[in-house]
């Protein structure tokens, strides 16, 4: 299998699907002719056209807004969010409309909202963001975070597929530093399904996006612990059987998320192990996580902010310990 | 009698309608005495269905609060018998008349508003909330005017698949001052839509008068966007007609979309919690003169037609509606968590489209 970055893997993805279903289109802010912010779309106005190519107004309600209504009526939207922070402007639609659709009146919406997130980059308040917990709290969302090529791809395969609306966080981090095989053609990983990223019986590390290399790479050598590390993949749905069934084995957890800390998915995931695994616990969950700060322009204080190697390490030899 | 905006300044133009050209003739968009018929019997039949619910609100049986679009039957039922059955609506809380128009039969709606199981809802929604899927209507929600921008979408669907389809919606001048509803006209104008947005400028945002809403007519805003704006008194449905009917055939034939004022007054209060007591009485009079239905019907009567016999038929309508409705079953509630994620595609179904257009149009 051919080595692809995750970046270009989301590109393949977005392709291969626009070309396999004529429904399939893909809207947001620089998308056309300049191929986005990031580039996912670069070459898509020149093969699909600007009509599935759809450079639109700098108006994220009006992004999201018209993907709904173009969903409802048999479409399967792809929309950019040329940073994830700037869904703020599109929260509306798609917590209101868009999430609530299917509940209240039966219409599935069948839409994808690409989201460029995370820090690490002097990007600073309003382009380092990791919105994810917004969209916990909004029923009718799915919410996925692929860590590696092969999940962006097959993930966003499946959220476009899926009948429902599905935010599908892109951490901006892997996008060129990511690399790694990825299967020819079109397949799905799907929703809801976590992975285990390393097998392991002392501790388990469970993370999502850019902390599951994170966590591999503060963990390879724990003076032989052998830490277990489950990438959660989708955040909603949850994949609960694969963090009870990690538990149970390894019964110290690390909940790693580069989100801010209060009523994150550490939190959540904490909750979960506590009301169904409590038995299994050999030491309290611990969360490493970004405090409850936004994220800071200087590098010296983005550092400062965003979980490390060494935090993840300190976390995990301190409850090996307890 | 209506007047027309047309882009100006903005385009630098001389030509009145840039992006409006000219509609089919005036005889394409005729009425039959059927038609002027059918008109007064959904804006008779709006009427009854709310004052029903009213009375059943009245008596307890509409939780929540309670809310209607008394004195703006002309609005909806004027724009929405425009609609050909592809076309696709969503629908506002005051515009109940659309919905009986599409087809939604009133004993449901009677049973949405009491939150029964047999409604169009089921009881996930109340009150004016609703849109029947099937019949091609996307629900309102309550920001407003999200809708807006879903309209588009379902048009920006249209316009891809190159149909001669409409979307219609509906939004009130309170809207107009929120950044979704520009957002809307924006993308409207840059991407031509086959989008007709009915404005019902029903003069109170809740309490709030339209001089502290907005400096300048919203019908004035069109033409900066790029397309026409028609201002018509809203409560003559044939004038609603006539500028809806135009404006959907400008949609099909691909001139864009069309931004139709509609000067109306919301002749109860914002729900029936609200005495509107922020109504000077004069201006509460005076649109009591102009009541839609009344002089429609005043007309039709001078035409021969036999109304009290319209009325007859929709008061023994209504009576069934409400007995269906009463017995309806509320809903079980052990299904309260069903229905989160759907499982399935989506289905918008076509409306009834009871204009004598579209029965030649189906015949031949």
């Amino acid at each position: 299998m051919p080595e692809t970055t995750y970046l270009q893997a989301i590109s393949d993805g977005l392709r291969e699907e626009m070309r396999h279903d004529d429904t399939v289109f893909c809207l947001g802010e620089d998308i056309g002719a300049f191929g986005g912010a990031f580039k996912v779309t670069d070459g898509f106005i020149e093969e699909f056209g600007g009509r599935r190519v759809w450079d639109t107004p700098l108006a994220e309600s009006a992004i999201i807004g018209t993907a709904v209504g173009a969903a409802v009526e048999g479409l399967r939207p792809v929309c950019e969010m040329q940073f994830a922070d700037f869904i703020a402007c599109g929260f509306d639609q798609l917590v209101n409309v868009a999430a609530k659709m299917h509940y209240r009146q039966g219409l599935p919406v069948p839409l994808t909202v690409r989201l460029p997130s995370g820090g690490g980059f002097s990007g600073g308040p309003f382009h380092s963001q990791n919105p994810e917990a917004w969209f916990l709290q909004a029923p009718g969302l799915k919410v996925v975070a692929p860590s590696t090529p092969a999940d962006a791809k097959g993930l966003l395969a499946a959220a476009i597929r899926d009948p429902n609306p599905v935010v599908y966080l892109e951490h901006k981090h892997l996008y060129r530093r990511a690399k790694g095989e990825v299967p020819e053609g079109r397949y799905e990983i799907p929703l809801g399904k976590a992975r285990l990223a390393r097998e392991g019986t002392d501790l388990t590390v469970i993370a999502y996006g850019a902390m599951v290399p994170l966590a591999l790479e503060a963990t390879e050598d724990m003076a032989g612990a052998r830490v277990e590390v489950l990438d959660l993949r989708s955040l909603v749905p949850l994949d609960h059987d694969a963090v009870l069934a990690s538990v149970r084995k390894t019964s110290k957890v690390v909940v790693l998320h580069e989100a801010t800390r209060s009523c994150g998915v550490g939190a959540e995931v904490a909750a979960l192990i506590a009301e169904e695994a409590f038995e299994d616990l050999d030491g309290p969950v611990v969360r490493v996580s970004a405090p409850d700060v936004p994220i800071p322009f200087s590098p010296p204080l983005e550092r400062a902010v965003l979980p490390q190697v060494d935090d993840v390490r300190e976390a995990c030899r301190e409850l090996l310990a307890y | 009698m209506s007047t027309t905006t047309a882009p100006s300044a903005a385009s630098g133009s001389s030509e009145p309608f840039r992006h409006s050209p000219p509609v089919a003739s005036s005889e394409a968009l005729r009425l039959t005495p059927a038609d002027r018929r059918a008109l007064l019997h959904y804006m008779l039949l709006m009427r009854a269905t709310e004052e029903r619910a009213l009375s059943l609100y009245r008596q307890g049986k509409v939780p929540g609060s309670f809310y209607d679009g008394r004195g703006q039957e002309a609005v909806s039922v004027g724009s929405a018998f425009a609609l050909g059955p592809r076309d696709r609506a969503c629908i506002l809380h005051r515009d109940l008349g659309a919905h009986l128009i599409r087809g939604v039969d009133p004993g449901r709606v009677l049973a949405q508003m009491m939150g029964r199981a047999g409604s169009i809802t089921g009881g996930r929604e109340g009150n004016m909330h609703f849109g029947d899927r099937r019949l091609g209507c996307v629900g309102m929600v309550s920001m407003l005017p999200d809708m807006m921008l879903v309209a588009c979408g379902l048009a920006l669907a249209f316009q891809m698949r190159g149909e001669q389809r409409v979307a219609m919606t509906w939004c009130g001048e309170g809207s107009t001052a929120n950044g979704q509803w520009h957002e809307a006209m924006n993308v409207a104008g840059v991407r031509r839509l086959p989008v007709v947005f009915i404005l019902e400028n029903n003069q109170f945002a809740y309490s709030t008068p339209n001089d502290l809403e907005f400096a300048v007519d919203p019908v004035e805003r069109a033409g900066a966007y790029g397309f026409a704006g028609v201002k018509v008194d809203g409560n003559d449905v044939e004038a609603v007609f006539a500028a809806s009917a135009e404006a959907c055939e400008r949609a099909r034939s691909g001139g864009g979309p069309t931004l139709i004022e509609c000067e109306t007054m919301r002749m109860h209060g914002h729900g029936a919690h609200d005495d509107m007591r922020y109504v000077p009485r004069e201006l509460f009079e005076h649109w009591a003169a102009r009541d839609p239905i009344d002089r429609y019907e005043a007309g039709l009567r001078e035409q021969g037609v036999d109304t009290d016999a319209m009325r007859a038929a929709v008061k023994s309508e209504l009576d069934e509606a409400a007995d269906w409705a009463l017995a309806q079953d509320m809903p079980d509630p052990a299904t309260a968590s069903e229905g989160v994620f759907a499982d399935r595609e989506p289905v918008l179904g076509d409306g009834r489209a009871p204009w004598s257009r579209w029965e030649e149009a189906a015949d031949a």
